[in-house]
């Protein structure tokens, strides 16, 4: 067992080494001086400030941020339904085919999912005339596609260790199912929500496959905005721009973590 | 065993005309190919404390919930106080129910958990808040009023849930496993609570449970279930000392039983030849038999005498020697095989502290009882 040890620690130093040291770099040169991103002149926050001067820049992160959160409450919702459709109802007709597709967007290759609802947008706007162009609304839409399905998944674990004779005691005191979801089901399983919704923004605002299948003119995405002015070149704004993302990202997963860890913990107590 | 109830002014069973408070009429209900519950009648009166008794798997859980509402009979009907409630939800049925699990709901306090019944029926403010201070006086919880479910104790737990689900005032009281998760000693001591609550609000109790000792202490009725029939439905006395069928004897308490066949019939007395006790054995019993037919004779082990001689023209003697022995501080339980090779088990009493001539292994004796102290089952 002791003997091992050492070669643990080496396996888990290049792991670490492996996933973090590209973050490390981009984080430290964000603070470099030179305009070269890889010659290292000294400590500045002047990317940041240069940043914020960058107007194209603010409003695909202000769009980003916008169509995150509207993605993630839509993908709240309909994941929600679909888990309570999964774990509450045994047996209906449609079930396995639901339970697949659900799960579906969480293996599809982003690729796919973006041409298909490309080619399905286009379709619909032939036939319909809805939706109308494409931009935000129809990158809301994909994104919910394939948030909601994660969104499934963390609903889905927590309805499952829910004491189910906590709906029958509400049922039998007389409250009608409606008020019993309201008043019981959502407060228990609000922690898995609220996880379930800073997963979705995560996923939304990380996008640019998807987004770039779907999207418009007029609706460019931060990653987009990112990805396309990389091409031209490394400029060290991007760099700082990386890092606040980097930040906030994994500040949402923290978060969610975090939820999730005391959900459990405090589930544990309820079953005493 | 005790029976807590030392008096039984009435016997609502006993009078035809009076109506049930529950009506249970041929209710069957499958689950695939699986029967749970498997035409079953039966009638409850007002007032009663009723249990059904079972193992597990016997289809006692799926009875009551059929009753709160939760599941559906594949076939029959169940009235309550008259109105037939077969197709009525959970939620507009007059019985409220005690979980086995309690299911407090965890993001309420004591209060909120006690007063939610009552917030459905659109209970003014000021009654329902009398009616919560009645409840948490009535099990005794007041300064548990403001607490959460996670920060009490089981046995703190299982009252919140009793004054839940009392505090609507239902006609009938469901309780699955009441007293299941608490530990020995609190158990006996709820017991006892259950019963004079029950007694001094009149409501009538319906209680599921696989505990023979439990249901033997609070009932005025028992119905033993088994693979989703009803065996026997009976006052606790009646169902030990008079099982009707071989499964009843065995379930509750212990028995010895001896299978033979009706030689004759005197009034209200049977000669029964066993041939597992080389012996004929004499039982009080009233409903006629045909002689030659084939019965089972049940004795319970306490009521069985060590006689010091044999006993001329007294019946039901049989010589034996002790195998086994145990000493369980009240009684002691001995097994004693016959010539045949049959055993008998026996209990006694340890009166002394240290008996004189205290019974031994390997010892000769002879046993003895009345014809009164043993049944004959024909089922």
């Amino acid at each position: 067992m002791n003997r091992r040890l050492p070669l643990l620690i080496t396996i888990l130093l290049f792991g670490y080494a492996f996933l973090y040291i590209p973050i490390v770099s981009l984080i430290v040169y964000s603070f470099n001086e030179s305009r070269l991103v890889t010659v290292w002149s000294g400590f500045s926050t002047k990317w940041y400030a240069e940043l914020l001067q960058n107007g194209p820049l603010l409003s695909a992160a202000w769009l980003s941020i916008r169509i995150a959160a509207l993605t993630a409450t839509l993908s709240v919702v309909l994941g929600t339904l679909a888990a309570l459709a999964l774990v509450r109802f045994r047996r209906f007709r449609g079930r396995g085919s639901l339970e697949v597709m659900v799960t579906a967007p969480l293996v599809m290759p982003e690729v796919i999912i973006g041409l298909s609802l490309l080619l399905l947008f286009v379709a619909m706007e032939n036939v319909i005339g809805w939706p109308a162009g494409r931009g935000m609304t129809t990158i809301v839409i994909a994104h919910t596609t394939f948030a909601m399905a994660y969104v499934a998944v963390v609903v889905q674990s927590r309805l499952a260790h829910m004491d189910l004779s906590l709906e029958e005691a509400a049922l039998d005191l007389g409250a009608r199912p409606i008020k019993v979801f309201f008043t019981i089901t959502l407060p228990l399983i609000a922690p898995s929500l609220a996880a379930g919704w800073l997963l979705a923004f995560t996923l939304s605002l990380d996008d640019l496959v998807v987004a770039s299948f779907v999207s418009g003119p007029g609706a460019t995405t931060l990653p987009m905005v990112v990805y396309s002015s990389v091409r031209l070149g490394v400029s060290p704004e991007i760099n700082a721009l990386a890092t606040i993302i980097v930040g906030l990202v994994a500040m949402a997963v923290l978060i969610a973590g975090y939820i999730l860890w005391r959900q459990e913990k405090h589930g544990r107590s309820d079953n005493l | 065993m005790t029976n807590v109830r030392q008096f039984k002014p009435e016997e609502p069973w006993q009078a035809p005309e009076g109506e049930p408070i529950v009506r249970i009429d041929n209710v069957t209900k499958r689950f695939g190919a699986f029967y749970a519950v498997d035409d079953i009648s039966l009638n409850i009166h007002q007032g009663e404390f009723f249990s059904l008794l079972g193992s597990s798997g016997c289809g006692k859980t799926t009875l009551l919930r059929m009753l709160a509402g939760f599941e559906t009979p594949t076939s029959g009907h169940i009235y309550i106080d008259g109105q037939d409630v077969t197709n009525i939800p959970a939620y507009e049925r007059p019985v409220n129910m005690m979980f086995q699990s309690y299911a407090l709901f965890p993001h309420m306090n004591v209060a909120d958990n006690i007063a939610f019944g009552l917030k459905q029926e659109g209970m003014p403010r000021a009654e329902r808040e009398a009616r919560v201070a009645e409840m948490l006086a009535l099990v005794q919880i007041e300064p548990l009023a403001k607490r959460k479910p996670h920060q009490l104790s089981g046995g703190q737990r299982q009252r919140v849930a009793l004054a839940r689900a009392l505090a609507k005032h239902p006609k009938i009281l469901l309780l699955d496993e009441p007293l299941g998760a608490l530990d020995k000693k609190l158990r006996e001591q709820t017991q006892f609570e259950l019963v004079n609550i029950q007694e001094r609000l009149g409501i009538t109790f319906i209680v599921v449970t696989h505990d023979q000792e439990e249901a033997m202490t609070m009932s005025s009725r028992i119905a033993l279930m088994h693979e989703g029939r009803i065996e026997q439905v009976d006052p606790p006395r009646r169902l030990y000392e008079f099982p009707s069928t071989r499964y009843a004897a065995g379930f509750i308490g212990s028995v010895n039983l001896f299978d033979g066949y009706v030689i004759q019939q005197d009034d209200d007395q049977v000669l029964i030849q066993c041939d597992e006790a080389d012996s004929q054995l004499l039982v009080r019993h009233s409903q006629p038999l045909i002689p030659g037919m084939e019965v089972t004779v049940a004795l319970r082990p306490e009521k069985i005498r060590v006689l010091n001689r044999l006993e001329e023209e007294a019946p039901n003697q049989l010589r034996g020697q002790i195998k086994e022995i145990a000493y369980l501080g009240d009684v002691s339980i001995y097994h004693v095989e016959l010539p045949g090779g049959k055993r008998v088990q026996f209990t006694q009493s340890n009166i002394q502290a240290l008996a004189e001539q205290p019974l031994t292994w390997d010892e000769e004796i002879l046993l003895g009882w009345s014809a009164n102290s043993c049944g004959v089952l024909t089922e």
